[in-house]
């Protein structure tokens, strides 16, 4: 209890947090004083250690973490909790959906998916309306958005086909160059034209968004409703994750000491089954105990629906893992056998990989048939307490090899990973003049089993901490101590002393979660 | 045991160096072959380990190697899913035009590679039966005129123009000439009157053709004195309103 007063007076006290964020960190220390969800002694002890981590998700989940509503639905029916009716026009469907992101819930009380917004809003938009009145009216919501929606973990998605919504989005975009919200561009060779793929490469040029998403390998995953929300975050449509348990990788291999072979037969099954454990039980103290989906709107109005619901078993630290193991089997060579320079190290980091896939697709999970009654895999990004650890199965900060070759190591990995893998390429400013030449890397990437491709220039004002953008300018008022707008720029911070994201020579970072503490 | 038949009658070339990736070297992504040698001795070149005699500024390069187009294909291979196509550069890649050919045709008789372009990238100081040789097989030539002032061409270069802009007009009528590219270098070759004659005279060739504007940049050229100066922003927008008032040429600026 003392420590829950003392952390409970620390936020109070935090002059670099605003007045809503004090109420949100209260709040998730509140469920701290309920007992956790009952686990076994091994689970407990490896929670403890941090080898396996709930993301501080607070010990009575009473939301789901992950929630994509059915906005379509909702536009075509109204809602009857708002008393909404559909909307008519383009100014009603607006004002509909910003009323309802006010009330979709998360773990951070903002929501982390804002719709397949072109998709949505195309057939609200009359023949007679010209590009500049549409962009007058996108750019009014779209400050909206980033001044009532301040994380920058809400996400939207457009594409994969061409529109007039999806061009006045990148143009308002690249004027108004807002860090919310993120935004990804599913991309279907077969159906998005180069041409609106560059106007995507142009819009990272200014804003670094969008990301890429290979559209036809997620629709053989996830089926046609999917979307990719917060950051990398694969999901289904009217579904969602109930919550994100991770594995770190490093952890676990600093606690082996034989070969990388006892660690795949021994080791590995007992860590996932640990991290399953801990999953299960917070699936289950959602779903039956705080019981969501009898109790929350979304579902009584059929926006989401618990069968398309899974948990995400996320992984990261794969690096430290597979280095520690190259060392372990006498294969290190002094530190030249590591991961994205050695191809045995290379191999070795796909079988671990694999190793997981196969024991996570092995272990039953209930309430996940959105997941086939498993959970979906994810390479996770990082939160900012992690240290001296990579997200997810990345090659290390500033150790990447060429781009070439980081492609050629990374893409194997992907197809693993149906909840969404956050690798992050940076090209130099050069591609600027030539975006051409960023279409052809992407086509490529995606043509090579890529899922997720992001790429960050070397001198934009927008750092990608970790998935999530923050604007250089606000990472140095945090440190100077004042509050900043967006919540998502807190976690930045702790991310940029922890792990010097910002130094890197030519680009930038990866994918990230939420600020625990 | 002797290399195979095919092996042993392609051609090697002397090769500086390669990159998997490059967004400056033609349209779109390019994988981009640095062959060794070259006819000129510019005073603002950034490649000098190319030209022989001159070492490395950087000292990173590992000199040349020579290679055989197998080799090359090879490592084209793994970038070609990612790239428009293949330039090959300098030093002056024609010095080498037969091993240019055999790479070339090899492309484009490699079922996976046939759909990659195949760029040059030239001083321009080779003969039209050279052009004639290598345009069946060649997609686009970026061309650089140093400087449309013979004089100031050989202080720049140590050579003369004439046979740059032979190439430029020889190029452009087998449909081959990309662009033309000016680097300008303050105080030797940005002069407005000398910009408007070469305007002048490349509207004479094509007055729609791709023109880039390109500012000398300090980053590996050697030492020179007087020191070399690159021009200010304002200088290159300066000439590429010159050259705009000339001619309705697809200008670029760098
Ligand atoms: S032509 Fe090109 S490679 Fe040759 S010396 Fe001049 S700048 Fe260097």
């Amino acid at each position: 209890m003392q420590e829950l007063v003392e952390r409970a007076r620390t936020v109070v006290q935090d002059g670099a947090l605003g007045y809503d964020q004090k109420v949100r960190r209260l709040a998730a220390l509140a469920t701290e004083a309920i007992p956790y969800p009952t686990l076994s002694e091994d689970c407990r002890q490896a929670l403890d250690a941090r080898v396996i981590c709930d993301l501080y998700e607070g010990h009575a989940p009473y939301t789901a973490r992950y929630i994509l509503p059915d906005y379509d639905l909702a536009l075509r029916q109204g809602l009857r909790f708002l008393e909404l009716d559909p909307p008519q026009d383009l100014d009603d469907a607006l004002a509909f959906l910003q009323i309802m992101y006010a009330h979709v819930p998360s773990v951070t009380t903002y929501p982390v998916y804002l719709g397949d917004l072109d998709k949505l809003l195309e057939r609200f938009v009359p023949a007679d309306m010209t590009d500049e009145q549409l962009d007058r009216t996108l750019r009014r919501f779209w400050i909206g958005i980033d001044r009532m929606v301040p994380d920058a973990f809400a996400h939207l998605d457009v594409g994969p086909h061409d529109g007039r919504v999806v061009r006045s989005i990148f143009r308002v975009e690249r004027s108004l160059r807002q860090a919310v919200p993120n935004i990804t561009l599913k991309v279907d060779p077969a159906v998005t034209p180069d041409d609106l793929i560059e106007d995507g490469v142009r819009t990272v040029f200014e804003t670094g968004k969008p990301h890429f998403v290979n559209h036809p390998m997620m629709v053989a995953d996830h089926g046609e409703r999917y979307a990719a929300v917060s950051c990398y975050n694969s999901l289904k449509i009217g579904g969602g994750a109930h919550t994100l348990v991770r594995l770190n990788l490093k952890e676990a291999a600093l606690r082996h000491h034989g070969t990388s072979e006892e660690f795949m037969a021994a080791a590995l099954p007992h860590w996932v089954e640990l991290t399953a454990e801990l999953t299960e039980a917070r699936i289950r103290s959602l779903v039956e105990e705080q019981r969501f989906f009898e109790t929350h709107w979304l579902a009584n109005e059929g926006l989401i629906d618990l069968h398309r619901f899974s948990a995400m078993f996320g992984i990261f630290g794969l690096a430290e893992c597979v280095n520690r193991l190259m060392a372990l089997d006498g294969k290190d060579h002094g530190g030249a056998g590591r991961y994205g320079h050695d191809l045995d190290a290379d191999v070795l980091a796909m079988r671990v990989v694999e190793r997981v896939a196969e024991l996570v697709a092995a272990r039953p999970m209930p309430y996940c048939e959105g997941g086939q009654g498993r959970c979906y895999l994810h390479s996770q990004g990082g939160i900012d307490l992690d240290d001296h650890v990579t997200a997810g199965t990345r090659i290390p900060v500033g150790d990447e090899p060429d781009l070439l070759q980081h492609i050629t190591t990374c893409a194997p990995h992907h197809e693993h990973f149906a909840a969404g893998i956050s690798d992050i390429f940076h090209v130099d400013e050069t591609a600027v003049r030539n975006p051409g030449a960023m279409v052809d890397i992407i086509k490529g990437a995606l043509d090579q089993g890529m899922r997720d491709f992001t790429f960050n220039l070397a001198d934009n004002e927008f750092v990608r901490i970790t998935g999530y953008l923050v604007r250089k300018r606000d990472l140095a008022q945090i440190a100077g101590q004042h509050a900043v707008r967006h919540t998502s720029d807190q976690l930045a911070a702790g991310s940029e002393n922890a792990y010097h994201l910002t130094e890197r020579t030519v680009q930038r970072v990866g994918c990230h979660e939420r600020t625990p503490r | 045991m002797s290399a195979p038949l095919a092996e042993r009658r392609t051609p090697s070339g002397l090769v500086a160096g390669t990159i998997a990736f490059s967004s400056v070297d033609g349209p779109g992504n390019r994988f981009v072959v640095f062959l060794q040698g070259c006819n000129f001795d510019c005073v603002a070149c950034h490649n000098p380990h190319t030209i022989p005699g001159r070492a490395a500024i950087d000292g990173d390069h590992q000199g040349p190697q020579r290679l055989r187009v197998p080799d090359l294909l090879h490592q084209i291979g793994r970038a070609a899913p990612f790239i428009r196509g293949i330039t090959v550069s300098g030093g002056e890649a024609t010095l080498q035009a037969g091993f240019v050919e055999a790479l070339f045709r090899a492309v484009k008789e490699d079922p996976a590679l046939a759909a990659l372009t195949c760029f040059i990238d030239s001083n321009g100081a080779a003969d039209p039966m050279t052009w004639d040789r290598l345009a069946p097989l060649t997609d686009g030539v970026m061309v650089d005129l140093k400087s449309f002032d013979p004089e100031i061409h050989h202080r720049l270069t140590g050579q003369g123009n004439a046979d740059v802009l032979a190439s430029i007009r020889h190029l452009h009528h087998l449909r081959r000439l990309h662009e033309v590219r000016l680097l300008l270098l303050a105080g030797w070759n940005d002069d407005p009157a000398l910009i408007r004659r070469t305007g002048e005279w490349l509207a004479t060739v094509d007055p729609t053709m791709r023109v880039k504007v390109i500012g000398f940049r300090l980053h590996g050229a050697r030492p020179h004195d007087p020191p070399l100066v690159e021009p200010t922003a304002g200088r290159l927008q300066e000439a590429a309103a010159i050259l705009r008032a000339t001619a309705p040429f697809d200008i670029a600026v760098i």
